[in-house]
């Protein structure tokens, strides 16, 4: 589903040219969730957006469902990106819009018609739970809410690819759990892959059929729990400990 | 308090000369201030389209207009005026270099108003699929309401006392009219009843910019 072939990416820097992304080369399959774990700055959020090119790589290319993202026109791109949802630590909800406006945005965005945007919100907040607060702006809402509604409005255009960057990196444990378990029932019933990045090992552990681990902008490596029972990298390692965490 | 009665139908015409010199010019401003300001938000330095070259020389051209004091402005600017309205007096005498100022004062309260707006809802909308018109309609401007009906109130109330120099070009307003019946006639009652009308005046602007500001703003 997803192919990242020999990602590199440098920023320029007051300090020079920083290479955050080193010969990254992965495939995620469809359907599965995959996840990338590793330190701050690991680099870990920068490859997940070059997923749906928010980022593009200094060299290498990104083929999602079996077309080279890299060689599409902007136009192109921001198509594809349609039938890409993503995720973020901060929600990033439209504070002067209700839930309803919030989850229906991509569906403006590709010109859904609006009979057709009302059906699809209402699906979209059923499946999180929360119909009861399609009127309410994000500042009523908790947490955990904001997120559901982000998580929503990421599935409402239904999307082959769902991204999620640090979704529960804000959330306390109970809300967490029930975060990733709507995440699990999403993939599970509409068999959308999932790629999520995270630093917390109970997430990864939880929900992630096999893990890429980030060193210093190296893939040092990747862990099937299917299959392995230890690891060789440290970060790695502390996916099996118990009660680990970075 | 005679006297108050004398000048009253002189004093509402004033006021109509302000009101009709504010409202114009407050929608040119607008009007004219907001793309402005959003392109100067879209092109500055940092910014995905950013156009270093031309953002310097905008910003140069928008900062030098807001510096200028205003009666300098109105002054300098007659002949300009006189070219697009064909004449340099009376209250379309004023309008003209108000509207000159305000244009690049608004321009410049939308640009800070965006740049409040939250990157990662920009991100969101980028991530969705949007392109640039859709985040400039559908996220910037909708997050970023309130900051811009809080920007027009304070560009209102500050020009009201702009346009007290109308009477210089003959322009009338009620700025003028306490000066020239209150001040310079030493009608003291008439001026003093004039300024309270002018801090009544910008009260209720203010306010209904507040309860403007108070259903359009979500964010609590």
């Amino acid at each position: 589903m997803i192919k990242l072939k020999n990602i590199n990416k440098s920023f320029d820097s007051a300090n020079g040219i920083i290479k955050v992304l080193d010969s990254i080369s992965v495939e995620i399959k469809k359907g599965e969730i995959f996840g990338f774990i590793g330190y701050s700055g690991a680099g870990k959020s920068t490859l997940l957006r070059h997923i749906n090119l928010l980022e593009y790589p200094t060299s290498g290319e990104v083929f999602v469902d079996g077309e080279n993202l890299t060689e599409l026109s902007q136009k192109e791109i921001l198509k594809r990106r349609r039938k890409i949802g993503m995720i973020f630590q901060g929600y990033n909800l439209l504070y002067n819009a209700t839930s309803f406006k919030n989850v229906a945005f991509p569906l403006e965005i590709s010109g859904v018609k609006k009979p057709e945007i009302d059906r699809r919100v209402k699906e979209s907040l059923k499946i999180v739970d929360l119909e009861d607060k399609i009127k309410e702006y994000p500042a009523k809402l908790s947490g955990g809410q904001k997120q559901r509604v982000a998580i929503a409005r990421a599935i409402a255009g239904n999307p082959k690819i769902l991204l999620c960057d640090e979704i529960t990196a804000a959330l306390d444990p109970e809300t967490t759990e029930s975060v990733l378990n709507y995440l699990k029932q999403i993939n599970r019933n509409f068999g959308i892959t999932i790629v999520i990045v995270t630093h917390e090992m109970e997430v990864a552990r939880k929900l992630c059929s096999r893990v890429g681990v980030l060193e210093n902008g190296f893939l040092a490596e990747i862990i099937d729990f299917a299959n392995c029972t230890t690891a060789s990298s440290k970060i790695g390692k502390y996916l099996f400990a118990e009660g680990g965490g970075i | 308090m005679q006297e108050i009665i004398e000048y009253f139908p002189q004093i509402l015409t004033a006021l109509y000369e302000t009101f009709l010199m504010m409202s114009i010019t407050i929608a040119i401003a607008v009007t004219f201030g907001i793309p402005l300001g959003t392109y100067l938000y879209l092109i500055r330095p940092g910014a995905v389209k950013s156009s270093p070259k031309i953002y310097v020389v905008l910003d140069f051209i928008v900062n030098t207009v807001r510096s200028f004091p205003f009666l300098i402005l109105l002054v300098a600017m007659i002949p300009v005026t006189r070219f697009i309205i064909g004449t340099s007096l009376g209250t379309g005498g004023v309008i003209v270099p108000l509207s000159v100022c305000a244009i690049p004062e608004f321009a410049r309260l939308t640009e800070q108003t965006l740049l409040e707006v939250n990157q990662g809802v920009i991100e969101m909308a980028k991530a969705a699929g949007a392109n640039t018109f859709q985040i400039i309609w559908k996220v910037l401007y909708r997050e970023a309401r309130s900051g811009l009906v809080s920007s027009a109130t304070m560009l209102t109330i500050s020009f009201l006392s702009f346009s007290t120099v109308a009477g210089l070009v003959g322009g009338g307003g009620i700025g003028d009219f306490a000066i020239r019946i209150g001040y310079y006639r030493y009608k003291l009652s008439v001026m003093l009843f004039t300024v309270i009308l002018i801090v009544i005046i910008v009260q209720l602007i203010q306010t209904a910019g507040r309860i403007a500001i108070r259903k359009l703003d979500k964010r609590i």
